[in-house]
């Protein structure tokens, strides 16, 4: 039987993306909700994703290089025509990658700009990255309504991300920085909800396809537990936010469980829209696959070294179990 | 201001990969001294060691960062830049770049983490394996880069098929002509720039504080390693240049700006490249030097540029930037090999010559973006030597958004490295006051500050 390698790549690229979401997502949001601290807090917040946010961003590469590596011609497509966005979200990117160092090494004015940079830089990356995503699942339309769409996306994306982020502080930290937390969740996980909604409605005009493939009967029925789960995540993760306040629970873990399922089930939704597009009712994922003889190449080598990326990913954050302590080099 | 899209497009992308390498070619080099310091302390469990350790680790740290957030744009460059280069030659192109992620940055990015942080959470053994990870990965993504610059100057290994090319033999591709030279080549600049920025910071400290005892090491470890490595470069230049020389005539033509074939050519030491007159403007020259050294002949032929009618490389530029490459490490070897031998005599370097290595710290840089200008400029007017015209994969992206944007990158990467430069000096200042504990992580800072 021969292999359908396209196939097997959009599900790597698929597993790619939806793992950087969730891992740069939480940290990016720890970014987001940065000026709500006090600076003790915010040192606290910062040393909780310190060990990992340079790996979770490597998802990203993983993500854009199978778009390059077994859809090359998408690759140049897609990135050309989101040209602003892509150059918006890497300045930001870059300037947030930094400040993880310079807020901490440079002295005087200096760290609080680059504090302010750390904030800056992960709010602007998360409104790129949703203007990006309105960009591809809209199949990168022009004029003022798409702009205002890109923002939208945008800002929800930004609410997800803090989502993430509040309530990987809510298991991270300890205090008054963890039931500030908890408040932030609650916040967060609103403004998330708002984009989710936002995105579902907007998405199927977007595209007569999409339209077709949601709500034609019966196919509506099968589809509607994924909007329906969605919406016992969010209000799963308000119910045991709340029980947590109360000390009704101890379970510090479910919030952020609660929310990576709102990302997952998100991600299905979109994924299912788009597929097997690429570029939506353009280019499909097998117009756009790379050569065979490419395909195999990588992906021997992916099936050797992916597990072990696994295996060591999961090894670090079981090292950096717990509370997180403040970071110090150790000798 | 006539924008040429083309160029906007290969203006931003040099910057953007030009600010990249620089980090790369620090943290390269500078993994494996961590790793060598990260044993030692283990094994012998010195003070200086450790005090040594402590600021370095900052150094890499931030050199890590920067060289992370530039490389996250490489991966989109490629694609917002030269799309047509996805095009014709992403099945090859895009198998290399990805063994680089897989193999490369997953594994330097996770073990950093627990090298830098991890030191009270995992044993020893681990510890000190994660900085070896650590090195191993920088080398890896090394070598998977230099695989794809190097089959993109000396191609082989593939077919064209309906325009676009298919590998026939990957090892054939990946083990290129150029690519033993280039690998070493690089891996050898980086070990240079690592050292100088180690000489150079700690002569730094020395100024202020003569006997800061991880200072005077450093000094050492950083003279005594690029003594030994500056010579092996000129060696190992060489026999890239003889390469190159065989595999791309044209780039040597334009390097040594020789317009019309000859015999017994000279070695030009300085002049004015006219493109007009085709010929060379106020030329000082060492007779019959130039087809020695390439030919290893005095009447040796060399080719010259009018053989390859317009497809060769603008002359003046890697002219220019190949002598600044050149120059500079010929300062790098007379300035190492000089406080080696005080070294070796006297145990301790004059002032004089602190001052010297205080200035050449980031010498490695200016080394390494010149001899990268020489080979991509050198490449012109291809992408793929002989294969595929840059001019025929760039964007078709409007040239007001290259140029926006353009600016943008600019304005990040001058505040980047003006607040690299600066914070740099800080920790090293810091750390030989005594201050050093104070800066060590996010969170230290309120921690042992009472």
């Amino acid at each position: 039987m021969e292999l359908d390698l396209p196939l097997i790549f959009t599900a790597l690229m698929g597993l790619a993306i939806l793992a950087y979401v969730i891992l740069d997502g939480f940290d990016l949001g720890v970014g987001i909700l940065l000026p709500l601290a006090t600076r003790a807090e915010q040192d606290m917040m910062v040393a909780s994703i310190g060990p990992f946010w340079d790996a979770n961003e490597t998802w990203l590469v993983l993500g854009v290089g199978i778009l390059l590596v077994a859809f090359p011609h998408a690759h140049g497509v897609i990135l050309s025509s989101l040209y602003l966005e892509v150059a918006l979200m890497l300045i930001a990117l870059i300037l947030r990658g930094v400040s993880f160092e310079f807020r901490v090494k440079a002295s005087g004015w200096h760290q609080s700009m680059w504090n302010d940079l750390f904030f800056v830089g992960s709010l602007g990356t998360a409104v790129a990255q949703g203007a990006m995503l309105a960009g591809v699942i809209t199949g990168f339309r022009g004029g003022p309504l798409f702009i205002a769409f890109e923002f939208l996306v945008g800002i929800g994306l930004a609410g997800g991300y803090a989502l993430l982020g509040a309530t990987w502080l809510a298991i991270k930290t300890e205090g008054d920085l963890h039931r500030r937390a908890l408040t932030w969740s609650k916040a967060a996980a609103l403004l998330a909800a708002a984009g989710v909604a936002a995105i579902s409605v907007a998405t199927p005009f977007a595209s007569a396809g999409i339209m077709e493939k949601w709500f034609a009967w019966p196919r509506l029925l099968w589809l509607s537990p994924l909007p329906l789960l969605t919406a016992v995540a969010f209000a799963g993760i308000l119910l045991s936010v709340t029980r947590l306040q109360r000390g009704a629970s101890k379970r510090e873990w479910l919030p952020f469980v609660l929310s990576v399922w709102i990302f997952v089930f998100a991600f299905a939704g979109l994924a299912y829209s788009m597929f097997p597009y690429l570029v939506v009712d353009q280019l499909t994922i097998w117009q756009a696959a790379a050569a065979r003889e490419s395909l195999m190449f990588v992906f021997v080598g992916t099936c050797v070294v992916l597990p072990m990326i696994i295996g060591y990913t999961v090894f670090s954050y079981r090292v950096f179990w717990g509370k997180a302590r403040s970071l110090t080099y150790g000798e | 201001m006539s924008a040429d899209p083309l160029l906007l497009a290969r203006a931003q992308f040099g910057l953007n990969i030009g600010f990249h390498i620089l980090f790369p070619s620090i943290t390269i080099a500078l993994a494996w001294i961590l790793a060598y310091l990260r044993v030692r302390i283990e094994f012998a469990d010195d003070a200086w060691c450790k005090a040594a350790y402590r600021l370095w680790v900052k150094v890499f740290a931030l050199s890590f960062a920067l060289g992370v957030v530039s490389g996250i744009t490489m991966s989109f460059q490629f694609g917002t830049n030269w799309p047509g280069f996805m095009n014709k030659a992403g099945n090859i192109a895009g198998p290399l770049l990805g063994y680089e992620v897989l193999t490369a940055f997953f594994l330097e990015a996770t073990f950093l983490g627990v090298m830098l942080f991890g030191r009270d959470r995992v044993p020893a053994w681990m510890h000190t394996l994660s900085a070896f990870l650590v090195a191993i990965g920088t080398s890896a993504s090394a070598f998977w880069i230099l695989a794809l610059n190097s089959w993109m100057q000396t191609p082989q290994g593939f077919e064209m098929i309906d325009g676009q090319l298919h590998a026939t033999s990957w090892m054939a591709v990946i083990f290129n002509p150029s690519f033993p030279y280039r690998f070493a080549h690089v891996m050898i600049a980086s070990g240079l720039t690592a050292a100088f920025l180690v000489a150079g910071i700690s002569a730094f400290q020395l100024l202020r504080h003569p006997d800061f005892e991880p200072a005077q090491r450093m000094l050492r470890l950083g003279v005594f390693v690029a003594a030994v490595l500056a010579p092996l470069q000129i060696l190992v230049g060489d026999l890239h240049g003889l390469n190159t020389l065989e595999h791309q005539p044209a780039k040597i033509a334009a390097i040594e700006a020789i317009w019309e074939t000859e015999r017994g050519a000279p070695l030009l030491l300085f002049a004015m490249p006219n493109k007009q007159t085709r010929d060379n403007d106020y030329a000082i020259s060492l007779p019959q030097v130039a087809s020695l050294i390439l030919t290893h002949k005095f009447d040796g032929e060399l080719k010259g540029l009018s053989e390859f009618g317009d497809k060769h490389p603008p002359v003046a530029q890697v002219f220019w930037t190949f002598r600044v490459m050149v120059g500079v490490g010929l300062l790098m070897l007379a300035a190492s090999w000089l406080g080696a031998v005080l070294l070796i005599r006297r145990r301790k370097v004059p002032r004089k010559l602190l001052w010297v290595y205080s200035g050449m710290t980031f010498s490695g840089w200016i080394a390494v973006l010149a001899g990268w200008l020489t080979t991509e400029i050198g490449r012109q007017p291809y992408i793929v030597y002989g294969v595929i015209m840059t001019a025929d994969t760039a964007s078709t992206v409007p040239a007001r958004y290259i140029a926006t944007t353009l600016i943008g990158y600019a304005l990040a990467y001058a505040l980047l490295l003006i607040s690299y430069m600066v914070v740099l000096t800080q920790i090293a200042r810091k750390e030989a006051d005594g201050k050093g504990r104070e800066v060590a992580a996010p969170g230290a800072l309120r921690a042992q500050v009472p």
